[in-house]
């Protein structure tokens, strides 16, 4: 273990603010004690730290009932069996079943120290398919949000110099909505997403370790429409600034390429109805497979220039330190990433026998090709099944039959995209980039299934 | 001829073919969509400055102008030198002269070091500038002159040791600060991250895992785990897991390895906008508003019912909060608060939510 795995005084808060000091030394402690044998040695020590060291609790069925006897929820008629039941209407937007209300979007304690610049992370563990229900979407906001009239929101787009273009535009809402537009499915990945993780393990639930990725259908104008509409000098603009109308107008550089692709949108539409407000409303940057920093929120301006930006988001933050005390700068695309959503940290297994192993994969270069699943810690991988449509730069569901023996077990999963590369672990991460870079952390996640039927989330050495 | 049936339904089926046909074109103009910006308007949004200082207002401003700017304006969160992590990340700390000699922040690879300012990330001037201009104050973004963002500039330079404390910084002689920046040498663009071609990055991404599938070498043990006390950090996770499943959450207020309850019940809202107490025991909101039922003045969710579902009404309660007011609900007046923006906000964006406990 060298130098780099000991975690360091880092701005972001959440590993020292976590794990108290004597906690981080308890961690690594435990790290370096003992323990060099394989597996099983390895779960009982970690059951045993963990303080699970009482009986298995997960044994009998989960859905018991005496013999000759039956269950009283089926013996007994309900009152919905024998009542009428509400009128239409009766909500003008429907609302999620009150039994659903455990399923938030949430803050992680002691991340930020104000509620306006913070994240708020995605309730990954309980949610199916692709689609991010809109309000789940995780946030971030720099500023803090808005819910801007979109009668009086405009969007200029103009150039560095005055020869990037052919003139300046000014479109309204109404205008935008009135040009071709497209609907496409991808996926939207905060760059700090697992950021927390990267010296050691810090939070418990896949919530705050991958909550900041969610995923919709978009709706909107190619953004190549617009600069072919204002006349834009390909040949000289070969970047783009994106800017938006709240409080910190945020702005981020994006490659012209990217918007020649048409794959840029100026998006109004998110899941069917417009943009939830904590998205942008009325209009947000879409820039598929790149981090969600750069997908700005009240777009309010794009302009076309030579030479790209460092504004703030990609000159003092956003930038991954890397062990030879230098930065990367303009780091944008997320990497093929993946991970089991069900069962994960936090929770617990009510019985032995089967389970249908559940995930999330997405590749910020493409489509996802495969996806590996071990229940061994990544001794033996077994490749799952791939759900539904697999879209470039969009989550792909994928799912896997398990039978649990009751017995520790260690799940991961691994992904590779269409360009052949594959989901890296936390080694070879560590040994590239070290354990201080915040940004891009896309490593294989382990989740200790115990004994006891309780998930927990670990990482391997 | 021309009023024969047939060779109309024919006119009419050719007139739709070549209809459709056109349709399925792209349009190669898109007429009266969007207009001409005027230059007022490029003026008033066009604020960006690049590091070559592209977009830089004339202008200057001292380390003295800005002190007195800072402290009236910056200092609430930053701290007095620019060295608070209370509200935000430190900006300045953690630079030295042979950094500004350099170009390279050492303490960067001091792990030791707590934290990593600003100044020991940032390589562009044009950033600062740039990003206060935009953005700061917090509360009131926007709303300093250019030459407050001049001298706000120069203090926080100051701080950092980049310039002297008699320095002058304007649109003339930024570039040569550019210069004397500690980690202007500190980035690089060595990664695969970029999605374009325009500037030199890496080809190839920095890690190349194999997909073994049979008896592959992994990690030993377990290195890393959460400790027990910190089991219930991030609240109870029973409440933050579907009631029903294949798995349902641990209930962390309990010590590991108790038994999991089975039976579903009905679950109760989740605590996630619970009252701001803090708050509104600190500003002694509290003193005349209870959370349910009238005391000096009405209650929190009356108001919450009377004003929650106004469109604006997270500016207008954290204004009325502000600014106090009488006649809205009889004519004992309440008194304007001296609480920040921030806080006021918090609390209307409570009240909105209909005031849970």
């Amino acid at each position: 273990m060298n130098s780099d795995d000991k975690p360091s005084g880092r701005l972001i808060k959440a590993p020292e603010n976590f794990l108290d000091p004597a906690g981080i030394r308890q961690v690594f402690a435990e790290a370096k004690n003992g323990r060099r044998d394989f597996m099983r040695k390895a779960f009982a020590a970690a059951g045993a730290a963990a303080g699970a060291a009482a009986a298995p609790v997960a044994l009998a069925t989960s859905n018991p009932v005496q013999a000759g006897e039956g269950d009283p929820n089926i013996l007994t008629l309900p009152e919905h069996s024998k009542g009428l039941g509400q009128a239409v209407a009766t909500e003008g937007y429907g609302k999620p079943s009150k039994y659903e209300a455990n399923v938030q979007r949430r803050q992680s304690p002691g991340l930020t120290q104000t509620a306006q610049a913070s994240v708020s992370f995605a309730p990954l563990q309980s949610l199916f398919g692709i689609v991010t229900p809109s309000g789940l979407h995780f946030e971030r906001h720099h500023q803090g949000w808005w819910d801007i009239d979109p009668s009086r929101h405009r969007l200029m787009l103009n150039g560095s110099d005055a020869d990037m273009l052919k003139k300046a535009m000014v479109f309204t809402m109404d205008e935008l909505m009135r040009l071709p537009s497209v609907s496409r499915f991808h996926f939207i990945e905060c760059g700090a997403n697992t950021g927390m993780e990267w010296g050691n393990v810090a939070v418990p639930t896949v919530q705050y370790s991958h909550g900041m990725l969610s995923c919709s259908e978009f709706t909107g104008v190619p953004l190549r429409i617009l600069l072919d509409l204002a006349g834009v000098d390909y040949k000289k603009a070969r970047f783009v600034l994106a800017e938006g109308a709240d409080g910190s107008s945020m702005t981020r550089t994006i490659p012209m390429e990217m918007v020649e692709s048409g794959e840029v949108l100026v998006a109004y539409g998110q899941n069917g109805e417009m943009l939830r407000p904590e998205q942008g409303y009325p209009l947000r940057l879409v820039v598929p497979g790149v981090q969600g920093v750069s997908w700005v929120k009240y777009l309010r301006r794009i302009e076309v220039g030579d030479k790209p930006y460092a504004s703030k988001d990609e000159a003092i933050h956003y930038i991954d330190l890397m062990p030879n005390g230098q930065h990367r700068q303009y780091s944008s695309i997320q990497e093929c990433k993946s991970v089991v959503t069900t069962p994960s940290g936090g929770q617990v297994l009510l019985d032995k026998g089967f389970y249908n192993i559940s995930g999330l994969a997405w590749s910020g270069r493409g489509r996802i090709k495969r996806v590996d699943v071990s229940v061994d810690g990544g001794r033996n991988w077994r490749s799952a099944r791939l759900e539904g449509a697999v879209l470039p730069k969009c989550l792909t569901r994928f799912n896997i039959d398990w039978v649990w023996d009751g017995k520790p077990a260690l799940i991961q999963s691994r992904a590779m995209d269409e360009t052949g590369y594959v989901q890296p672990s936390y080694k070879q991460l560590r040994e590239v980039r070290s354990t201080r870079s915040i940004y891009h952390n896309n490593a294989v996640q382990t989740w200790l299934v115990q004994e006891d039927g309780e998930v927990k989330n670990v990482q391997l050495s | 001829m021309s009023s024969s049936p047939k060779f109309a339904v024919i006119g009419l089926l050719g007139a739709m073919l070549l209809a459709t046909a056109a349709h399925a074109q792209p349009a190669k103009d898109l007429p009266n969509v969007g207009r001409a910006a005027t230059a007022k308007e490029i003026a008033a949004w066009d604020i960006d400055v690049r590091p070559d200082f592209k977009g830089l207002p004339k202008g200057s401003g001292t380390v003295a102008k800005g002190q007195d700017v800072w402290e009236g304006k910056c200092a609430q969160c930053h701290g007095i030198f620019g060295e608070s992590g209370e509200v935000f990340s430190p900006l300045v700390g953690g630079t030295t002269p042979e950094d500004i000699k350099t170009g390279h922040v050492a303490r960067l690879n001091d792990r030791g070091f707590p934290g990593r300012t600003t100044l020991m990330k940032v390589a562009t001037v044009s950033t600062l500038w740039d990003y206060i201009n935009r953005a700061m104050p917090w509360t009131a973004p926007k709303s300093l002159t250019t030459d407050e963002v001049y001298s706000v500039t120069a203090f926080l330079l100051n701080l950092g040791g980049i310039v002297p404390e008699n320095f002058e910084l304007s649109d003339k002689n930024i570039a040569e600060v550019q210069q004397r920046m500690p980690n202007r040498n500190g980035m690089t663009l060595d990664h695969a991250l970029w999605p374009g071609k325009g500037l030199s990055t890496a080809k190839a991404p920095d890690t190349r895992n194999v997909a073994c599938m049979k008896d592959c070498e992994v990690g030993a043990k377990i290195s890393s785990f959460l400790p027990e006390h910190a089991r219930n950090a991030h609240g109870n996770l029973a409440e933050q897991n579907r009631s029903v499943g294949p798995q349902h959450g641990a209930d962390t207020s309990k010590p590991a390895g108790t038994p999991v309850q089975r039976a579903v019940e009905p679950v109760a809202a989740p605590k996630a906008a619970a009252a701001p107490m803090a708050l509104l025991n600190k500003n002694s909101c509290t003193a005349c508003h209870a959370v349910a039922g009238k005391l000096v003045g009405p209650s929190f969710q009356e108001i919450a019912k009377k004003h929650g579902e106004r469109g604006d009404a997270i500016a207008y309660l954290s204004g009325k909060i502000r600014s106090g007011g009488v006649g809205v609900w009889g004519q004992i007046p309440m008194p304007a608060q001296t609480l920040g923006e921030a806080d006021a906000a918090s609390i209307a964006q409570w009240l909105k939510s209909g005031a849970p406990r």
